[in-house]
């Protein structure tokens, strides 16, 4: 299995999102709304360093 | 915006805990460990369990599926630091190791994020069996 690097972020994201999602906050509700909020987050920032990279590296 | 963080639990008479009498406090901790999700299937808590199960287990797959690196002897500090991540996998870890599965040498660039999902998911199996924990001793609310 060889995923994309962008692939691999979002697999990362998403398992890491559902599991911090569940451990950190305590109603079903609040887990949903973290779990969301960590994965924008992760991906978001994943795009931003790229970006920041790409014009570092010209 | 996220969300606030979980409420600080009462203390005194209030933060009577009933979760925390009687029975093995520590089974969830060390079941949670072993297996992923297991603490909280053992409080009954099955959807929580089953999701943390899938996700600890699925990056754990996936590392392996990347051809990542399960690290068995340490070098240096990384490969200690490495190790100790590898290990929070349980019973993964060594029925992997058993097995004879994962990479000896990464050589991919894929087999390099393998062998970091792996040792993140054994580091967020460490944080689901104190989610169990506290779950059973009370600190956390059921």
């Amino acid at each position: 299995m060889q995923p994309s690097h962008f692939s691999a972020v979002l697999l990362f994201a998403a398992c890491v999102s559902v599991v911090f999602g569940i451990t950190m906050r305590d109603t079903p509700r609040r887990m949903l709304r973290y779990g969301i909020y960590c994965f924008a987050m992760f991906v978001g920032a994943a795009i931003v360093l790229s970006w920041v990279m790409f014009l570092i590296a010209r | 915006m996220a969300t606030p963080p979980n409420r600080i639990a009462p203390t005194g008479r209030a933060a009577a805990r009933p979760h925390a009498q009687g029975g093995l406090v520590y089974l969830p901790l060390i079941a949670g460990w072993l297996v992923p999700g297991a603490g909280h299937f053992l409080l009954r808590k099955w959807g929580r369990g089953a999701l943390l199960a899938a996700s600890i287990m699925g990056m754990f797959v996936l590392g392996l599926a990347m051809q990542g690196k399960l690290y068995s002897n340490a070098h240096d500090i990384l490969d200690v630091l490495g190790l100790v991540g590898d290990l929070g996998n349980g019973l993964l870890y060594f029925l992997s190791r058993a097995l004879n599965l994962g990479a000896d040498q990464v050589q991919v660039t894929t087999a390099d994020y393998g062998t970091r999902f792996i040792v993140v998911a054994g580091l967020l199996n460490v944080i689901a069996a104190v989610d169990a924990h506290n779950l059973r001793t009370g600190r956390k609310p059921l």
